[in-house]
């Protein structure tokens, strides 16, 4: 018996506020503006995506206490433009990323179940946490969480959220204007929690939402991470893996996982970002690709980012010669603020680059543009579209978050050349057949699971 | 005469507790993005200058100081910043206005999420600050200690009064920071400069490093200065120590005067207390209309008994014709009112009303515009484009 061919999950990411974002190209458009959003949505939408989704920064970043100049920056808040894309597009999904380090559940609880109502059930979040005292300083608690206890928050406050969404039933609201009875019964919404980050108690003001509970994602590969995922509740999780041979072991892990917290099978979604580069011809996606790397990574880009790591000041350093002959300065002050530090181990990482750019003769642009300026997809559109499935099919991922280098017309090319290669092998739907997110993504109604995750 | 502005007030199933048992409201559609659409549409068709969306995190309540276990008035709803995000994308010129609590919502994310409607409904977004702590809403949260129990009886008690005067102080505040934020970025701080390979002017992004008695913000914003740089900030207010609020931080005050007396009072004091600052005072009325005078009443006195109480407002309740409302509009704006805020008693019915029959009544008699003359809030209200606090600092240093 042959498996059934697995539909791709598609979501489409807008707006990054990095270096893989390039604005000097004459065809770069505004990261602000509303009509940004609605060209790139509706372009999503057009190609059948599950979902569009947004990531969230809450302070500038800043190099050696000044504010970052090269990279773009200023972004909008992301719920509100979501809510706004829901007037604008009809299937697909929303989803944001919120920090639960600088908000509070029962406002955020409230915002995401009326994004939900307001998108006819179509609403995510994929929660992240951040101990970074730096942000914390836009913020009246300040940086508080301490970095072991970021879990701890994470599913606290999922707990409390679920909570919160489970205080109406769907049936709590009446409005029978012949008995008179607007609500079915007089403590609709009432809930109470008690916990080390949360103790809260009074009634929620919002309804049950179409899904009940919105979609949860979340990043994280650590063993505490991959736990959360399978058991905790989320519906899907980020995979930073790109190659078959790293991808199919996590992809398992996660499913085996998932499974002995009783989840059904394929219930908890793997998710990889993935950016791309089309040509005419192999050759010339080869082409447009370093064009476009070297667009990303400027000499002084490559500086910062190999800064990141060294956590120490390279301007002084040629960008075309060799590598920084200084070892890197992992406890002194931050030369980079404001930004998740990718790599934990630098003088590891280090010595790794070292040898990489010795045996490829890399000077420190041309590491960086190696190491930061990977393109997971380039090809033809028929090469393309033949890996993302065979990713797919092979159990490296159930889908992919796509992005591009350009805002915010970049997805075009792929909706246009490859989303119907993956139609025409029957990896993608051809229309919706469902209205919320949930039923684009195949994932059922949240259900306590609290009683299987107790033993 | 200053040119008269017209706004209405939209919250649930209308003003009266039992509106959505009239035959005329939607109380199936509360919840949806329909519902407040057509809202919208409605009094844009009107040419309304604005709508403010109401909100609170604790649910309604006939009790003033704490839930009730009622189930025939309607309880829950939406975050109003959020219906605002819906509804902008399909409306023009109307300004869109939701109440944000200051008391528990960060400053940093209402700047941003203000400013962000600012961009989405280019140039129409505002705010009405509410100052919230009251009743049950620390516990929602967990982060602040209970308030003084409250009641009628200890509304005047020292330490009541001490509570509520720190709430206020605090808003001031808290609007102050929401302000800053909006100017941490000067116009044109975005240059894109592939000369220079910088996207922005540094020297044109500015902290705020605000340190106050209750909590302080560094800055700058995430999100660029807004289309209109500062979007119109509104507070209603009912007594000296919210007019003080309004008059240090506000663009538009909603007062509720309840006589010609009063309203003459409320407006002198309001005046006073900003001292020749530019702001714009509505009066906040509570309409029920009719054909007639006889049926108008009936249909509040109809509620009324639905809801087992004569309706209790902070505003002056009018239940009555068109021409008797557009008599004593035109008798608030003679006293030197800019405008009035109308809070219909059932929706969608006394808005069709108001835009159907008080707005052709006003303008027959030249009172109110029959275009709207700018497409952006403040251009609607008379209000200049103000320059970023922040922009003369960084001329001329280097900062």
């Amino acid at each position: 018996m042959t498996r059934p061919r697995k539909q791709i999950i598609l979501g489409a990411y807008l707006g990054g506020v990095n270096h893989q974002t390039v604005w000097s190209d004459p065809a770069a458009g505004s990261q602000i503006e509303f009509a940004s959003f609605q060209h790139a949505a509706q372009t999503a939408e057009r190609g059948k995506f599950d979902f569009f989704f947004l990531a969230e920064g809450l302070a500038l970043r800043e190099r050696l206490g000044q504010i970052f100049d090269q990279d773009v920056i200023g972004r909008p808040d992301n719920i509100t433009v979501l809510t706004a894309l829901a007037a604008v597009t009809s299937h697909l999904g929303l989803i944001a990323t919120v920090n639960a380090t600088f908000n509070e559940p029962y406002e955020l609880a409230r915002q995401l179940a009326t994004v939900d109502h307001l998108s006819g059930g179509r609403a995510g979040w994929n929660i992240v946490t951040s101990s970074d005292a730096f942000t914390g300083g836009n913020f009246r608690r300040g940086g508080f969480l301490k970095r072991e206890d970021r879990y701890t928050r994470a599913e606290e406050f999922l707990a409390v959220a679920r909570r919160l969404w489970d205080s109406w039933s769907a049936d709590d609201v009446l409005a029978d204007t012949g008995s008179g009875q607007f609500l079915r019964r007089p403590d609709a919404g009432e809930f109470a929690f008690s916990g080390k980050q949360f103790d809260i108690s009074g009634r929620f003001t919002v309804p049950r939402s179409p899904q009940g509970h919105p979609v949860i994602l979340q990043a994280g590969v650590s063993a505490e991470g991959r736990e959360f995922a399978a058991g905790g509740g989320p519906d899907a999780i980020f995979s930073p893996f790109h190659t078959l041979a790293e991808a199919q072991p996590f992809y398992r892990d996660i499913q085996e996982r998932s499974a002995r917290h009783g989840r059904p099978a394929g219930s908890t979604k793997v998710l990889p970002g993935a950016a791309f580069v089309l040509g005419d011809s192999e050759a010339d996606a080869v082409e447009r690709h370093r064009e476009i790397a070297l667009a990303q990574i400027s000499g002084r880009g490559a500086q910062i980012l190999l800064e990141t790591v060294w956590n120490r000041d390279l301007s002084g350093y040629d960008p075309d010669g060799p590598l920084p002959d200084v070892d890197p300065d992992p406890t002194g002050p931050l030369v980079i603020q404001g930004r998740a530090r990718i790599h934990q181990d630098a003088l590891d990482t280090v010595s790794k680059w070292r040898a990489l750019a010795a045996s490829n003769g890399f000077s420190l642009r041309q590491l960086a543009v190696h190491v930061f300026g990977h393109t997971e997809f380039v090809g033809t559109p028929t090469q393309v579209a033949d890996r993302l499935d065979a990713f797919v099919q092979n159990d490296g991922s159930d889908g992919f978050i796509i992005g591009s280098h350009l805002t915010p017309t970049g997805l075009d090319e792929f909706v246009d050349k490859v989303v119907p290669l993956l139609q025409e092998r029957g990896s993608l739907r051809t229309d919706y057949d469902g209205t919320t997110l949930r039923d684009n993504l195949g994932i059922p109604a949240y259900t306590d699971r609290s009683s299987l995750t107790a033993a | 005469m200053t040119q008269l502005h017209v706004a209405v007030a939209l919250d649930g199933a209308g003003w009266h507790p039992a509106a959505w048992r009239s035959p005329a409201a939607r109380p199936h559609d509360l919840f949806t993005a329909a519902y407040w659409t057509d809202l919208l549409a409605e009094a844009q068709r009107g040419l309304l200058d604005f709508v403010t969306i109401d909100d609170s995190f604790t649910i309604q309540s006939a009790d003033h100081f704490a839930a009730d276990s009622r189930t025939d008035q309607v309880r829950g709803r939406l975050d109003a910043a959020l219906i605002a995000a819906r509804i902008a994308p399909g409306s023009a010129h109307i300004g869109i206005i939701p109440a944000v609590s200051t008391t528990h919502t960060e400053p940093f994310h209402t700047s941003k999420n203000i400013a962000t409607l600012d961009y989405i409904s280019t140039g129409r977004a505002g705010v009405q600050v509410r100052v919230g702590g009251l009743g049950g809403e620390a516990a929602l949260f967990g982060r602040r200690p209970s308030p003084p129990a409250l009641s009628f009886e200890t509304l005047a008690t020292p330490e009541v009064e001490r509570f509520i005067a720190e709430r206020f102080d605090e808003a001031a505040d808290y609007i102050e920071v929401v302000r800053r934020l909006w100017d941490s970025w000067e116009d044109g701080a975005e240059i894109r400069d592939r000369a220079t390979d910088r996207f922005v002017d540094r020297d044109k992004l500015h902290r705020i490093d605000f340190e106050g008695r209750w909590f302080s913000v560094r800055g700058p914003s995430i999100t660029p200065r807004p289309p209109q740089g500062q979007p119109v900030v509104t507070v209603l207010a009912h007594s000296t120590v919210p007019y003080r609020l309004a008059a240090r931080q506000a663009d538009v005050v909603f007062v509720t005067p309840h006589d010609p007396a009063g309203a003459a009072a409320i407006l002198a004091e309001v005046r006073q207390e900003a001292a020749g600052a530019a702001l714009q005072v509505y009066a906040d009325l509570v309409v029920f209309l009719g054909a007639d005078a006889a049926s108008a009443s009936a249909r509040k006195e109809h509620l009324d008994e639905l809801d087992g109480a004569e309706l209790f407002s902070d505003a002056r309740i009018l239940a009555g014709t068109a021409e008797a409302l557009a008599d004593h509009i035109e008798e608030l704006h003679q006293l030197g009112y800019d405008g009035v805020r109308l809070r219909p008693g059932v929706l969608p019915y006394d808005l069709t009303a108001v835009t159907d029959q008080l707005v052709p009544l006003l303008r027959r008699r030249g009172l109110f515009r029959d275009r709207y003359p700018a497409t952006t809030l403040r251009g609607q209200l008379g209000l200049d484009r103000p320059t970023s606090r922040y922009q003369s600092i960084s001329v001329g240093t280097d900062a």
